[in-house]
């Protein structure tokens, strides 16, 4: 071994090897070679690699079989996939995350809830003129008129429901936006850089109240009107 | 029920106020006020004199269920039937709010007819 370790024996005794014509295949598709000596590391990350699998190898004791070969050098592969997913990290731009994408994102969907808003007005301006000409009708029209208004009224709650989904939406953004700027955070931490600024803590009252306001549930996973009433009656 | 009783409605979105404003006229319930979030009602609530509070659960700063543990808490207001007319629908929701003294429990969507029979319901107990 280049290192000059003593390379733990495979039942033939001689050095740790991969079987024939074998490499590793790392979970992004490419394959790696194992630290033969053959390869020089492109990377001063892949350096670190080789030499923990070299120390690795150097600290078992007793024979090595082939499926144990195998095993670290998928060890390897996967230490390589790891080293390569932490160089993407640190090269992903978290200002245009943080300062573009999310605000972004959060800008259209508050503009959905003002212009669904909007409309839900206009839709209840439209329905009060109605109930208007609805008491000038004749006694059957005016009721006809009184129940289609009254059904609108109900239809228009969708604006409630609706933004109340989309402030769930504009929560989760949020969140990810943290954890995608602590992700980075300590990886450029790790190599010296500092660290972006940590987004500003949410304050949060943790009452009862607030602790139980989860938002509308998706369709099937609340409990209906009817199954409410029999749990009320269930204390009475 | 007395249709001339003052009605206080609670909601942190102001088309759902008309909305249930505009369904209690239906009811010729016109003694209406409106609050935006829990601490405006209850601010209300301690200055005027109420016969039924209305109340949404997702509000900030109070929410609907801090609200109804408010009045439940005080001497006055104890007795004011609170009908909960939210998002929330599931039964940990529905149990707390039960534990807390809710009077009622409407999921929304809802239809007026829920809305009027639930009125009738807790303004006969009152």
């Amino acid at each position: 071994m280049p290192d000059g370790t003593a390379a733990p024996r495979v039942p033939d005794g001689t050095a740790p090897r991969v079987p024939e014509g074998t490499t590793s295949r790392v979970p992004d598709g490419t394959t790696s070679r194992v630290p033969d000596g053959t390869t020089p590391p492109a990377h001063p990350e892949d350096a670190r690699i080789e030499a923990a699998v070299r120390a690795v190898l150097g600290s078992m004791a007793g024979d090595l079989s082939a499926t144990e070969a195998a095993l670290l050098a998928e060890l390897e592969g996967l230490g390589r996939t790891v080293a390569r997913a932490k160089q993407e990290i640190a090269r992903l731009k978290v200002d245009d995350i943080t300062e573009a994408h999310i605000p972004a994102a959060t800008d259209e969907l508050d503009a959905i809830v003002d212009h669904t808003a909007q409309a839900t007005n206009e839709i209840l301006d439209c329905c009060e003129v109605l109930e208007t000409v609805a008491g000038r009708a004749s006694p059957a029209d005016a009721e006809a008129l009184q129940g289609v208004i009254t059904r609108i009224y109900e239809a228009c709650s969708f604006q409630d429901i609706t933004g109340q989904r989309i402030g769930k939406v504009v929560n989760a953004l949020k969140a990810i936006e943290a954890r995608v700027a602590s992700i980075t955070g300590q990886f450029m931490q790790a190599r010296g850089a500092a660290p972006p600024a940590p987004a500003a803590p949410v304050a949060e009252t943790a009452t009862e109240g607030r602790r139980l306001a989860n938002g509308p549930q998706l369709p099937g996973a609340g409990v209906s009107q009817a199954d409410i009433d029999k749990l009320l009656a269930d204390f009475d | 029920m007395d249709k001339s009783t003052p009605v206080l409605i609670v909601d942190d979105y102001k088309t759902m106020l008309r909305i249930i404003r505009n369904l209690l006229k239906q009811l010729e319930i016109e003694n209406v006020d409106e609050a935006t979030d829990g601490a405006e009602a209850l601010s209300k609530l301690r200055a005027g004199n109420y016969g039924l509070v209305i109340s949404d659960w997702n509000m900030a700063p109070m929410t609907g269920l801090d609200l109804l543990k408010e009045v439940r808490a005080d001497a006055r207001l104890k007795n004011t039937p609170f009908i909960m007319i939210t998002a929330e629908s599931k039964t940990e929701n529905v149990v707390a709010a039960k534990q807390a003294g809710v009077s009622n429990y409407i999921v929304k969507p809802f239809n007026a007819e829920t809305l009027r029979e639930k009125i009738e319901k807790v303004m006969v107990h009152a």
